[in-house]
């Protein structure tokens, strides 16, 4: 058995534990690899395994996602964030998991939603649980900042991209910290970048330009809850794996809620789009 | 010429030869496409005055037809985008004057033509003529949405010339529609057609692999997603036409701030059962915010005067003959 590596970072000092999970298993000494470059950190360079190569095999790493999860929105409002996504886990197109929470809370003051790979998602959720259970253990009052939430996902998902193995996730940050909202997202290859409203997936199609227009950073949380209403509503009509059913999360300087699933008002009998073909014969 | 069949529809002989030479690595030229957002709505304003509905005798339509409050079509054109809405349609005879009942379509198109990442053209003309009663908006690329409603408008003439009538809109989609089937989306030219003739406001959109819509309101183009945001949560039954030309004049902004194969500017087209109204640029979104003046003027007293030197013309030039010129008028 290998023993567990028991920090995180050199940088942390011995004897506190990071999440194990992100970090490599160290090697035998006869089982060394050959790199041209190893960090200076002095941790093992990430590489392929050579003896995988060496059977002509390629070593299987992720190539597409199996259970996937839509759209995420986030915008910044007053007096904090909003997120909002639907509940569903789709397998390609059947309709499978109809209540994933895909919005699931950090700590008092981050929430995270997730698109894409939903396993790799949870994997992601346990790490961030570890760090914090980490926080708890130490006692000392800090928790995980949004912006170092936010941070740490940018690396973890980087660094997974480095290695050709990437947690094929869209992830949305939201935050209240210091009487201030945060709102970043990052994306499968470690792209990141921080803005006052955010979307994942077809939410950057379909919703951002309903934001663009709307979106006040002095918005209260009715009008920021109402323009969220809207660009789901826009999602559920366009997108195909969507369900109208949906959850808003919401942190501010109260803490976290996370709102019961609810369905929206889709109007479908506009009259024109009865009998199509009336004045057209052969259309449809 | 080699490979058009007699028989017409697509000769596909030299397919499998294209395909060798891909596999021995030859690189075949690719398309110039166009990036696109166009937008259509149907509108229909005589609902809100609560008129009966009765066949309007302009219309000339069998007592059958349907009774529908008149709607605008608003068909968004768009390179990069199409949008189209459609209004409903509304026959009734107004009673008085004064009452505006209206149906037609309104089209909308912005105006940027791009070969790859460079854009080609950045005012060009996206919703083209069909028919005086007929236009259609193309996206995809350039030159096969202009010379395939080219080539429809040229039909649909002389099917006037030898019918005497007015052309229907369907006409031009059916024309359409079986020319692109016949080319299996190799012709590609995403359309979104609007027009109003005898039978009221019409509305579809033809994809190029020969499919058709007919919608109340629709979009098309890269920017389609962007645009059609904006109408799902902005159309509702029974729009106006200046609520139509706003809300398709908004998706196509919507289209052309989020999307990069669209821009420019903004064009509408609405069609009525009393004309056409096509507004070129009707919102002019490429004008330079700064414009430098020249010669550049500062108000006075807003520059630091470091130096200051008078020079008396007087001493250095003496006037011989002739009246000195009158400066002041």
């Amino acid at each position: 058995m290998q023993p567990r590596p028991q920090s995180h970072s050199a940088a942390l000092g011995p004897g506190c534990t990071g999440p194990s999970l992100a970090n490599p298993t160290p090697l035998a000494f006869d089982q060394q690899r050959q790199v041209a470059q190893a960090p200076s950190c002095g941790a093992e360079a990430f590489a392929v395994d050579p003896a995988a190569l060496a059977n002509g095999q390629p070593r299987k790493h992720t190539t597409y996602p199996y259970v996937t999860g839509t759209s995420v929105l986030g915008i910044t409002y007053k007096d904090g964030v909003l997120l909002a996504s639907d509940t569903l886990g789709a397998y390609g197109s059947t309709k499978r998991y109809k209540s994933f929470d895909r919005l699931r809370k950090v700590n008092e003051s981050c929430i995270v939603g997730a698109g894409g790979e939903l396993s790799d998602f949870q994997y992601i959720m346990r790490l961030l649980e570890e760090l914090s259970d980490d926080d708890f253990c130490m006692d000392d009052g800090h928790t995980l900042k949004p912006a170092e939430v936010h941070s740490y996902l940018c690396r973890v998902l980087y660094n997974r991209r480095n290695k050709m193995d990437p947690l094929w996730n869209s992830l949305v940050v939201g935050g209240f910290h210091a009487g201030k909202p945060f709102l970043g997202t990052v994306g499968m290859q470690g792209t990141n970048y921080t803005d006052a409203h955010v979307a994942t997936g077809f939410g950057n199609h379909l919703a951002r330009p309903l934001m663009r227009e709307h979106h006040r950073p002095d918005m209260s949380e009715d009008e920021a809850t109402a323009l969220l209403h809207q660009c789901l509503k826009v999602c559920y009509y366009r997108d195909k794996n969507s369900i109208n059913k949906f959850t808003i999360a919401k942190v501010s300087a109260e803490g976290v809620t996370i709102s019961e699933p609810f369905a929206l008002e889709t109007e479908w009998r506009y009259k024109l789009f009865e009998n199509p073909a009336a004045n057209a014969a052969g259309a449809w | 010429m080699a490979g058009a069949s007699q028989q017409g529809g697509f000769a596909f002989d030299l397919c499998k030869r294209n395909e060798f030479f891909e596999a021995k690595g030859v690189k075949h030229p690719g398309f110039t496409k166009t990036g696109t957002t166009i937008a259509g709505i149907i509108f229909k304003a005589s609902a809100r005055l609560g008129i009966a509905a009765e066949s309007h005798p302009a219309f000339a339509s069998p007592p059958s037809l349907r009774l529908c409050t008149p709607a605008f079509i608003i068909h968004w054109h768009a390179m990069q985008w199409n949008f189209a809405i459609q209004l409903p349609s509304l026959t009734h005879a107004c009673p008085s004057p004064c009452c505006y009942h209206q149906d037609g379509v309104v089209l909308g198109a912005d105006t940027r033509s791009t070969a790859g990442t460079t854009v080609a053209d950045k005012n060009c003309e996206k919703i083209h003529y069909i028919a005086p009663n007929i236009y259609c908006c193309g996206a995809g690329t350039a030159a096969d949405t202009e010379n395939v409603t080219g080539m429809v408008a040229s039909q649909l003439e002389l099917h006037r010339y030898a019918t005497g009538t007015q052309s229907r809109v369907v006409t031009a989609m059916t024309l359409l529609k079986g020319h692109l089937f016949k080319y299996q989306g190799h012709v590609s030219a995403a359309l979104v057609l609007g027009g109003v003739d005898f039978r009221g406001p019409h509305l579809f959109t033809v994809y190029p692999h020969g499919s058709t819509d007919s919608l109340p309101y629709c979009t098309m183009g890269s920017g389609s997603l962007n645009a059609m945001a904006v109408f799902e949560s902005g159309y509702k039954d029974d729009l106006t036409r200046e609520e139509a030309m706003d809300l398709v004049a908004r998706a196509i902004r919507s289209g052309i701030m989020n999307d990069l194969g669209s821009g420019s500017n903004v064009d509408l087209c609405i069609i009525t059962k009393d004309g056409v109204e096509y507004l070129r640029n009707h919102e002019y979104l490429q004008a330079k915010t700064y414009e430098r003046q020249f010669p550049q003027k500062f108000a006075s007293g807003s520059v630091p005067v470091v130096r200051e030197r008078i020079y008396d013309i007087k001493k250095v030039v003496t006037v011989v003959e002739g009246e000195p010129m009158d400066m002041e008028a």
